[in-house]
């Protein structure tokens, strides 16, 4: 008799098989200019029970470009592992040709030539479209939101979120988890969830005076799908009062709490849950290593770090999906339940090509009224472009560059920090920039751009600290983010030491002398977590520097030097 | 990340003080430890000790002890300036041998809990704390 681990393996293997012929075709046809929304929808329908994933969006109702990372370390146990595998390296591992639309969309390398090639990428209404065909072959189909939905954007900004949700509700999810809706404020998010009109799930968000679940989120929600029950636990982004602003949201505590994960996964199995499903906003090595520590769940949603996977990881006897961001993909994992257990598995990462996914005409409308009253605003172009504008990478990017530029020229700083967040679409060289790709980039509702002095010895210590919210070797230790980007200063990291010696020789760039711990220097930067920081908006002082530059044009930086990884 | 001036100084004063203390305290709670136990072994099962991986305010970090028929459990923030947090004894008529209570971190560190049962053995618990800047959480 084939024992559940087995099958499971054996099902991986076939779907490994489905992904990487599916892989190759789609290179072939691109090949030939002839990718067709059949082919990307083309999915056999498996067992009895089908679920839908995005995650991350961050406020995109419409295409974006977004170049994903060319620096994704991962370390410890997980060092050259997935998601931490990127460039040629990832096409290999899935058997994706070079120059097809997968490399485009999943891979770094010639992104501007290829992004003018295969176009933007998500969009609410193609995703809407996508969502509306999976339904046609299993009209019961869960759809589940992994959250940083309502947050991101000029609109979503300007109306508090109440754009996405519009928009969201109109392709009907059956749950969500959360992570920047906090960042709203909690008398925002409380109003909001409240009138959702599906649950809203995470067994992690506390009330922080008692320390005891919060009646406004449900740990669980149960599904009858295909004659079984299926179980979906909700799990919030952990770290947020220590990442973002823990002042907008008092009233609540987080935290991992796998203690509780492993409770809640045991009660909806007591109350006889065929299949656990877990929509989390952990970051992909934080749920593969409570996959390990858990027992009982068989599938992961994952979202918060952005990785997007053609396959998905087995952990155990639990997979785990990861569906990206910015709306660029959506994954469609079929299960097939029986007898109480997960029998077996067949899943697809969709990539959400705008000019292939023809727009769903309802979601379409529903986005441009959103829009409407701030067109005008929006499409404003303030400058232009001649390099790659993005953000994705363990240490710098050319958005950030540009953003860190513009700190020390308009604030007259000697070193300038911008916040390691890993949202934030792409501007290809040649394009204008408008005001709707500068909001994209540095829209959030803690934007205030500060200006201070710090010793030598105080920045070496944030530096420290913030890498080891990345490197700790345990990821329960990582908040999901990347390194802080630093502008003015150069240094030298070893991935591999630990806290407070990783980080060497800071070299003022300016001068090229290296810093003084004793010495006090100007610092500007923006997204400081405490509360009453004061300075002019982020997006007003970056504004101020392309109107003045015209035509934005960002070297290659070389400040940072990595070893240890 | 913190980056108002008077956060700064404290941060940057914590810092400082937590290169110095380790030492000092490390054996400091290692004395307490010797005191409880009377330097006997301690087993690895039997208590569970639940904290979060990082503080969410280093002011006040929620903890549990859980020692099943524990006649006493220790709880000691060995970073701390002085580590004793606190000594839980349960009568006989306990009826679970368990405790929660919030403590203060001087920095990140190991949090430890240590039970000692009827028969006179001994079980220890630890969980590093981390207590951090934050900010840049993507």
């Amino acid at each position: 008799m084939i024992s559940r681990r087995d099958f499971l393996q054996a099902s991986m293997a076939a779907s490994a098989l489905v992904g990487a012929s599916g892989f190759g075709n789609w290179s072939r046809l691109a090949a030939q200019q002839a990718l067709t929304q059949d082919q990307l929808l083309q999915f056999d329908t498996f067992g009895n029970v089908s679920l839908i994933h995005v995650t991350d969006i961050h406020a995109q109702l419409k295409p974006i470009y977004f170049r994903e990372p060319e620096v994704n370390i991962g370390v410890g146990e997980v060092n050259g592992k997935v998601p931490h595998v990127t460039g040629a390296d990832f096409r290999r591992l899935y058997g994706i040709e070079d120059g097809s639309p997968n490399h485009y969309a999943l891979t770094y390398n010639d992104f501007s030539a290829l992004g003018k090639t295969y176009g933007k990428m998500g969009g609410l209404d193609r995703v809407a479209t996508v969502i509306n065909a999976i339904r046609a072959d299993r009209p019961d189909a869960i759809l589940l939101d992994g959250g940083d939905t309502w947050h991101g954007s000029y609109t979503c900004y300007h109306t508090q979120g109440q754009d996405m949700v519009n928009v969201m509700n109109a392709l009907k999810p059956d749950a969500m988890t959360f992570h920047w809706e906090f960042t709203l404020g909690s008398e925002r998010v409380n109003e909001l969830v409240s009138g959702l009109p599906f649950d809203s799930l995470a067994q992690n968000i506390f009330d922080a005076e008692w320390d005891e679940p919060a009646e406004l989120f449900k740990p669980y929600k149960f599904f009858e799908r295909g004659g079984a029950k299926v179980a979906v636990i909700g799990q919030a982004f952990p770290y947020m009062p220590i990442a973002n602003p823990g002042w907008m949201f008092p009233e609540y505590a987080f935290g991992i709490r796998d203690e509780n994960m492993q409770a809640m996964v045991d009660e909806v199995r007591g109350m006889g849950a065929d299949v656990v499903v877990v929509l989390s906003h952990n970051g992909f090595d934080v749920d593969r290593h409570m996959a390990s520590l858990v027992s009982g769940i068989d599938v992961i949603l994952s979202g918060h770090t952005h990785d997007a996977l053609p396959e998905p990881v087995l952990v155990g006897e639990t997979i785990i999906v990861a569906s990206g961001s910015n709306g660029k993909f959506v994954s469609r994992v079929d299960l097939d339940i029986r007898d109480g257990r997960m029998m077996g598995f067949r899943h697809k990462l969709i990539p959400i090509f705008s000019d292939v996914i023809a727009p769903d005409p309802e979601v379409a409308a529903l986005i441009d009224e959103q829009r409407a009253p701030f067109e005008s605003t929006l499409s404003e172009v303030l400058g232009h472009t001649d390099s790659l504008l993005y953000r994705r990478g363990n240490f710098n990017g050319t958005w950030d560059d540009l953003i860190c530029d513009a700190l020390l020229t308009e604030r007259d700083a000697d070193i300038a920090m911008s916040p390691g967040v890993r949202w934030g679409p792409s501007v290809l060289p040649g394009q204008a920039i408008t005001r709707e790709d500068l909001w994209n980039v540095t829209s959030m509702t803690y934007p205030k751009a500060y200006r201070t002095e710090m010793s030598g010895d105080f920045i070496h210590t944030i530096m420290e600290d913030v890498a080891d919210n990345i490197f700790n070797p345990n990821p329960y230790y990582q908040q999901g983010g990347d390194m802080v980007r630093m502008g003015g200063l150069g240094y030298r990291i070893d991935i591999s030491k630990p806290q407070g010696s990783r980080i060497s020789e800071l070299t003022l760039l300016k001068t090229g002398e290296k810093l003084d711990p004793a010495k006090n220097y100007v610092v500007a930067g923006w997204a400081s977590v405490n509360e009453g920081t004061e300075g002019p908006d982020i997006w007003d002082v970056v504004e101020t520097h392309i109107r003045n530059k015209g035509t934005v044009v960002v070297e290659p930086n070389t400040s940072v030097q990595v070893v240890g990884a | 990340m913190e980056f108002t001036r008077r956060d700064t100084l404290a941060l940057g004063l914590g810092a400082a003080a937590l290169t110095v203390l380790p030492f000092r305290v490390a054996a400091s709670a290692d004395d307490k430890i010797a005191e409880f136990t009377g330097g006997a072994d301690m087993k690895s099962e039997g208590i569970t000790l639940t904290a979060p991986e990082i503080a969410e305010n280093g002011n006040t970090v929620p903890i549990t002890v859980d020692a099943p028929g524990a006649a006493s459990i220790m709880v000691l923030a060995t970073g701390n300036p002085t580590p004793g947090v606190a000594t839980f004894n349960f009568g006989a008529l306990a009826g679970s041998q368990s405790a929660t209570t919030r403590i203060r971190l001087a920095g990140t560190q190991d949090v430890v809990a240590i039970a000692k049962f009827e028969d006179g053995s001994f079980a220890r618990a630890a969980s590093t704390v981390k207590v951090t800047i934050g900010g840049c959480g993507g």
